[in-house]
């Protein structure tokens, strides 16, 4: 799998946020055998510096990031972080949000392709978090996206899939496009459902950090998106409405009346 | 000359934007800037020069989802 020419092997992208403390999160990066992590920028205060040791301890993970630019309500607002994101973390990679509202924390979608577009152009590789929606994914992608991130359930929901449909349809409508399903999954299989659909990857970050024990649940986590991706390439079998005996009928003893 | 430093009210007789991170403790930190919303780059921050009234961010790594 690769993404803007990057080669990746481990098919799960983590939020190091909502940890109950760095080094849980240490673990649970190491456990999930991720090699992309995403990260943000806020407030530094001159005396606290507290993103200083965050930095350090994502720089001796050796991890590659994804910048975020959560929390964006406006197109500009969106543009301007990803550029402080380009220089503070030097890559050019940015995890594109422009959110809409504020209970679903749902992309707003037309901001969403004006700063993909204006990024695209400035040389920022773009991973929009958007929807499903068929029609907004050709927008981004003709602004110059060549990876999506639609939405399973609103960010840190733990809904799983919401429209499996729209999910089956984009990933038809976008073989060659890598897709992420990013936000809104709860436990591993809603995880392993993405991947036996065909998505590329996932990007997770509360179902991990939350849990009772997030560095087991990072594991399970690796787990059903490896599984998941294997059963994909094995080609499931489709569901179909009446029964099949999976016991050959032919050659059966005549023991009846 | 009165500026505001992620919202606060910081007084301040620095000239540029340089100056003025390095006088607040800044110097040396992992961070971006912007002015009025507009990012600085960090070569530029030497010959970007403040006015009263000003709105400075300052931005570091921090985690996120």
């Amino acid at each position: 799998m690769s993404f803007y020419g990057v080669e990746l092997t481990s098919r799960l992208l983590l939020g190091t946020a909502r940890y109950p403390s760095p080094a849980v999160l240490a673990e649970a990066i190491e456990a999930s055998k991720t090699e992309v992590v995403t990260v943000s920028l806020r407030r530094e205060s001159g005396s606290e510096g507290a993103g200083q040791s965050f930095w350090s301890l994502v720089r001796a993970l050796g991890v590659r990031v994804l910048p975020n630019t959560a929390g964006c309500y406006s197109v500009k607002e969106a543009v301007t972080t990803a550029h402080m994101a380009r220089e503070l973390f030097d890559t050019t990679w940015i995890k594109l949000e422009v959110i809409g509202e504020p209970d679903t924390l749902q992309p707003d979608v037309f901001g969403l392709v004006e700063a993909a577009r204006i990024l695209s152009e400035d040389g920022f590789e773009v991973f929009p978090y958007t929807t499903e929606d068929l029609v907004v994914a050709d927008r981004l992608v003709e602004a110059g996206c060549r990876v999506l991130m639609p939405w399973g359930a609103p960010i840190g929901s733990a809904r799983g899939l919401n429209n499996v449909y729209g999910l089956k349809s984009l990933r038809a409508h976008f073989p060659n496009i890598p897709l992420v399903v990013d936000a809104g999954l709860g436990v591993p299989s809603h995880a392993a459902a993405a991947m036996e659909m065909g998505y590329d990857a996932v990007l997770l970050n509360t179902a991990i950090a939350e849990a009772g024990d997030p560095v087991a649940m990072a594991r399970a986590f690796a787990l059903a998106i490896e599984a998941g991706r294997t059963a994909y390439l094995a080609q499931p079998l489709e569901p179909r409405d009446m029964a099949a005996p999976s016991t050959p009928v032919i050659g059966k003893a005549a023991l009846g009346d | 000359m009165r500026i505001f430093l992620n919202d606060e009210v910081r007084d301040t007789d620095a000239g540029t934007l340089a100056a003025a991170l390095d006088a607040m403790g800044f110097g040396g930190r992992k961070i971006a800037t912007a002015v009025n919303g507009r990012f600085v780059a960090a070569p530029a921050r030497p010959g970007t020069k403040l006015a009263d009234g000003d709105r400075v961010e300052v931005v570091a790594p921090m985690q996120g989802g």
